[in-house]
C-alpha cells in the first residue's frame, strides 16, 4: 500500500482482522453463483465491492450475515465461525448491520419505532434508552424531525438514512450496503452517500457494494471487482481506477466511467 | 393599434372566491352527475326508483302495520280482517313477542339468563384490550380468566373445574419451565404440554370433586340441550372466530415452513378439512364421535360441535392469512433476519401485523361466513335460531307463521354480521399508513 497523505489513509485500520472468507463456494440448485471466494476485511477497511449485474456481489454480502448459505469453505466474522449453529447466526446478525437497496423499512412502524425495535427486542435494551439513542441517530443522519412519521411519508433518500440509522441503533461493528443509493434519484443520492462517508471517518468497518465511482475513490481503501462470481481484480482505488491489471475490469470500467 | 401586441398586465384588485356553479355541487348536481348523466343512465335510474318503490310499498305496511298483541295465529288474522277487511297482507308480530325469549336463549332458565349476559359483557372487557391500545395492565387478568369463567357462568356446575382447568396451563408452564432449562427447549414443550394434558384428562376431575366436598362452590347446572337461539348461535360463532384465528395463523405458518413434517401435516389438515361440508363434519360430531368414543364418556355435544366449526374455520383462515404473508415482499424477512431477530419476533412483529392487516377483508369475511354457518346445527338437532323457528312453527298456535319468525332471524343476523362488517372497515382505514 502507497502511504501518500490522503483523507482515507487517515482513518486507522488495525491488524485486527473483522472478516475472513476462504476457499467459499455457493450454488443457487446447479447454478454456481460464488466460486473460490478468498478475501480478508481488517477492522476499519472500508471496501468497494463493484462488478457487472449478475456476477454475484450481492451474494457475496448476504452470506457474510446469512442471509444466504454458502456451501464450502469457511466465512468467520468477528471470530465466530458462520455455521448453522442458530447462537452463531443471530450473534453475528446483531452484530453486522446491513442496508438494502429498497431500504426494507418496516411500513407498519413508526420511523422511531423502526429504530427501536431491534435493540429492544433482541439487545434487550430498556425502552427509554432505546428511544434516546435512536433519537442519536436520527440526528446524526440529519433527520431527527421525522421520528413520529411512517415511512411511506418519507422520501426515498430520507428512507435509505433512516435504514442506516435502524442498523446504526444495533450498534454493529460491521456495516454492508447493498447498492444503498441505486433506487434513489439523482439529487437523493448525496445525501445518502454523505452519511455513508461520514461513518467512514469514525472508522465502521464496511462492505459497500455500489456503481458510485466516486464514492469508492474518496472513501475505499480497496476496491473488489467481481466477474461471473469471481474476485477478479483487488487493489487500492487509485491503482484500480488509474493502471487496471486484467482486460475484464478495463472493459468494466471502461463502460461504467463513460469511454 | 399598438395595444395589440403589449402582453403586459398588471392585476390591480385580488379575485374573491365565488361559489361553484350550482349544477355540479349539491343534491341537484349529484343527481345529474350519477343518476341523470345519459339517456341510458336516465332509463336505468328510473327503471331502479321504480323497483325500489315497488318493493318498499308493499314491505313498508307489511312490517309497520303488523299485529304485535295476539297470541296466535288465527287471533291475529282476526285483528288484522277486523282493520282492514280481507285481501290485506299485515305481519303478525305476536309471535316475535310472544316467543323472544326463547329466540334469544333457547330453553336456558328464565331466572338465570343473568350468567350468560354477564358473560357477554365479561367479552368486551375480555377483548378491549384487543380492541383498542392503552388501556392498563391490569385488565389483562380479565381477559385471561375469561375462557374460564365463561363457560362456568354458560353451563354452571362448580367453580372448582375451571380453576383445575386453569391449573393444567400452570402445570404444563412450570413443566416447561423446569425440563427447557435442563434438557433443550423442545423437550421442554412437548413435555409440558403432555404434563397439562395428563393433568386434564386424570387429575383435575377428581381433585376438583375432593375441592367440592371441602369447600363447595356450585352453581345451578345448565345442560347443553337447554342451550339455544341467538345465544346457541352466538357461542358457536364466538368460539369459532376466537380460537379459529389463532389456529389459522399457525397453520398458515406452518405450511410455509421449511420444516418437512410439520408442513406436511399443515397442508394434510388444510386440504382435508376444505375438501369436506361443514354439514359432513357436523355429522360425524353429533353421531360418529360417539361410536368411536370410549363407552361412558360423557363428551358435550356442544363441545363436539364447537371443536368441528373451529377445524372448519381454521382451514380456512390458514388459507386467506397464508395470501397475506406471500403479499409481502420478501425484503421485509431480510431485514428482519439482518437486524438479528428470531423466527418468532420477526413473525410477531413484522411479518403477522402487515400480513393480517393485508388479510383483514378475507378475514372478516370468513368470521361472517362461520356465523352463519352456525344455523346448520339446526340439522343435528341442536336448536339455533332456525332450529327455534321449526319448534315454534310446530306449535298448533303459530303453525303457518313464516315470514315473521325468518325475518325476524335474517335481520338480526344481518345486525351482526354488517357490523363486523363496518368494523372491519374501520380497523382497515385505522392502520392505514400511507404507502
Ligand atoms: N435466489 C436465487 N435463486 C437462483 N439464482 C439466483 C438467486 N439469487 C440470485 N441468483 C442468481 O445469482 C447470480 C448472482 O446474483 P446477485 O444478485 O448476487 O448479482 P449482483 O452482482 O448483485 O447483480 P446486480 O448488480 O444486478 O445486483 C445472478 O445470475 C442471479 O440470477
Ligand atoms: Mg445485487
Amino acid at each position: 500500500m502507497s502511504d501518500s497523505a490522503t483523507v482515507r489513509k487517515e482513518m486507522s485500520i488495525s491488524d485486527e482482522i473483522a472478516i475472513e472468507i476462504t476457499g467459499m463456494n455457493k450454488w443457487y440448485g446447479a447454478f454456481h453463483v460464488l466460486k473460490d471466494i478468498n478475501m480478508t476485511v481488517r477492522r476499519g477497511e472500508r471496501i468497494v465491492v463493484c462488478g457487472p449485474s449478475g456476477s454475484g456481489k450481492s451474494t457475496l454480502i448476504r452470506c457474510v450475515n446469512r442471509l444466504e448459505v454458502h456451501q464450502e469453505g469457511t466465512i468467520i466474522v468477528d471470530g465466530t465461525e458462520l455455521s448453522s449453529d442458530l447462537k452463531n447466526i443471530d450473534k453475528i446478525r446483531s452484530e453486522v448491520g446491513m442496508c438494502f437497496q429498497h431500504f426494507n423499512l418496516f411500513p407498519h412502524l413508526t420511523v422511531l419505532e423502526n429504530l427501536t425495535l431491534a435493540p429492544i427486542w433482541v439487545r434487550k435494551t430498556p425502552q427509554k434508552e432505546a428511544r434516546e439513542t435512536a433519537m442519536h441517530f436520527l440526528e446524526k443522519v440529519k433527520i431527527p424531525e421525522q421520528a413520529a412519521k411512517y415511512p411511506g411519508q418519507l422520501s426515498g433518500g430520507q428512507q435509505q438514512r433512516v435504514a442506516i440509522a435502524r442498523s446504526l441503533c444495533m450498534k454493529p461493528r460491521i456495516m454492508l450496503f447493498d447498492e444503498p443509493t441505486s433506487a434513489l434519484d439523482p439529487e437523493m443520492i448525496k445525501e445518502v452517500l454523505d452519511t455513508m462517508i461520514e461513518l467512514a471517518e469514525e472508522g465502521m468497518t464496511m462492505i459497500v457494494v455500489t456503481h458510485e465511482m466516486g464514492f469508492a475513490r474518496q472513501v475505499a481503501n480497496r476496491v473488489i471487482f467481481m466477474d461471473e462470481g469471481q474476485i477478479v481484480e483487488q487493489n487500492e482505488p487509485q491503482e484500480f481506477f488509474n493502471n487496471p491489471k486484467s482486460e475484464r475490469t478495463k472493459l468494466f470500467l471502461s463502460q461504467i466511467l463513460g469511454h | 393599434m399598438t395595444m395589440i401586441n403589449d402582453q403586459s398586465y398588471v392585476r390591480t384588485e385580488m379575485l374573491g372566491e365565488k361559489s361553484p356553479p350550482v349544477s355540479n355541487v349539491g343534491i341537484i348536481g349529484w343527481m345529474k352527475n350519477n343518476l341523470f348523466s345519459s339517456p341510458l343512465n336516465i332509463v336505468l335510474s328510473l327503471l331502479s326508483i321504480f323497483a325500489i318503490y315497488s318493493v318498499l310499498a308493499a314491505l313498508l305496511p307489511w312490517v309497520f302495520g303488523g299485529v304485535w298483541y295476539a297470541s296466535s295465529l288465527t287471533e291475529c288474522r282476526a285483528i288484522l280482517f277486523e282493520i282492514h277487511g280481507e285481501a290485506t297482507k299485515r305481519a303478525c308480530w305476536g309471535v316475535i313477542r310472544e316467543r323472544f325469549w326463547q329466540l334469544m336463549y333457547g330453553f336456558y332458565p328464565s331466572d338465570l339468563y343473568w350468567r350468560p349476559n354477564l358473560a357477554l359483557v365479561w367479552l368486551f372487557a375480555a377483548i378491549a384490550p384487543v380492541l383498542f391500545n392503552g388501556l392498563p395492565k391490569k385488565m389483562l387478568l380479565v381477559s385471561v380468566a375469561f375462557p374460564f369463567v365463561a363457560p362456568w357462568l354458560i353451563w354452571g356446575g362448580s367453580f372448582w373445574v375451571p380453576v383445575m382447568a386453569f391449573m393444567g396451563f400452570v402445570v404444563g408452564f412450570l413443566v416447561h419451565r423446569i425440563t427447557s432449562k435442563t434438557i433443550s427447549s423442545l423437550v421442554g414443550i412437548i413435555l409440558g404440554v403432555l404434563a397439562a394434558l395428563l393433568w386434564w384428562l386424570l387429575l383435575s376431575g377428581p381433585i376438583a370433586e375432593m375441592m367440592e366436598s371441602i369447600v363447595p362452590l356450585e352453581i345451578t347446572k345448565v345442560g347443553s340441550r337447554q342451550i339455544g337461539g341467538f345465544m346457541l348461535a352466538i357461542l358457536l360463532g364466538i368460539t369459532g372466530i376466537t380460537l379459529s384465528f389463532p389456529i389459522g395463523i399457525v397453520l398458515a405458518l406452518g405450511r410455509l415452513s421449511n420444516l418437512v413434517i410439520v408442513k406436511a401435516l399443515c397442508v394434510g389438515f388444510i386440504e382435508f378439512i376444505r375438501g369436506v361440508p361443514l354439514i359432513t363434519l357436523l355429522f360425524v360430531a353429533s353421531v360418529l364421535l360417539n361410536y368411536f368414543l370410549p363407552k361412558g364418556t360423557q363428551f358435550d355435544i356442544i363441545l363436539r360441535v364447537m371443536i368441528m366449526i373451529t377445524f372448519f374455520a381454521a382451514a380456512y383462515m390458514a388459507e386467506v392469512i397464508r395470501g397475506g404473508l406471500a403479499a409481502l415482499p420478501k425484503g421485509q424477512y431480510e431485514a428482519a433476519d439482518a437486524l438479528g431477530l428470531d423466527y418468532w419476533q420477526a413473525q410477531r412483529l413484522i411479518i403477522l401485523p402487515q400480513a393480517l392487516k393485508i388479510s383483514i377483508p378475507g378475514i372478516v369475511s370468513n368470521f361472517i361466513g362461520l356465523f352463519k354457518d352456525t344455523t346448520l346445527v339446526s340439522i343435528i338437532a341442536l336448536s339455533d335460531p332456525l332450529g327455534w323457528v321449526k319448534l315454534i312453527q310446530g306449535n298448533a298456535e303459530w303453525n303457518g307463521v313464516i315470514w315473521e319468525l325468518y325475518g325476524f332471524v335474517a335481520f338480526v343476523f344481518f345486525l351482526f354480521c354488517f357490523g363486523m362488517s363496518r368494523y372491519s372497515m374501520y380497523l382497515e382505514r385505522k392502520l392505514q399508513t400511507g404507502h
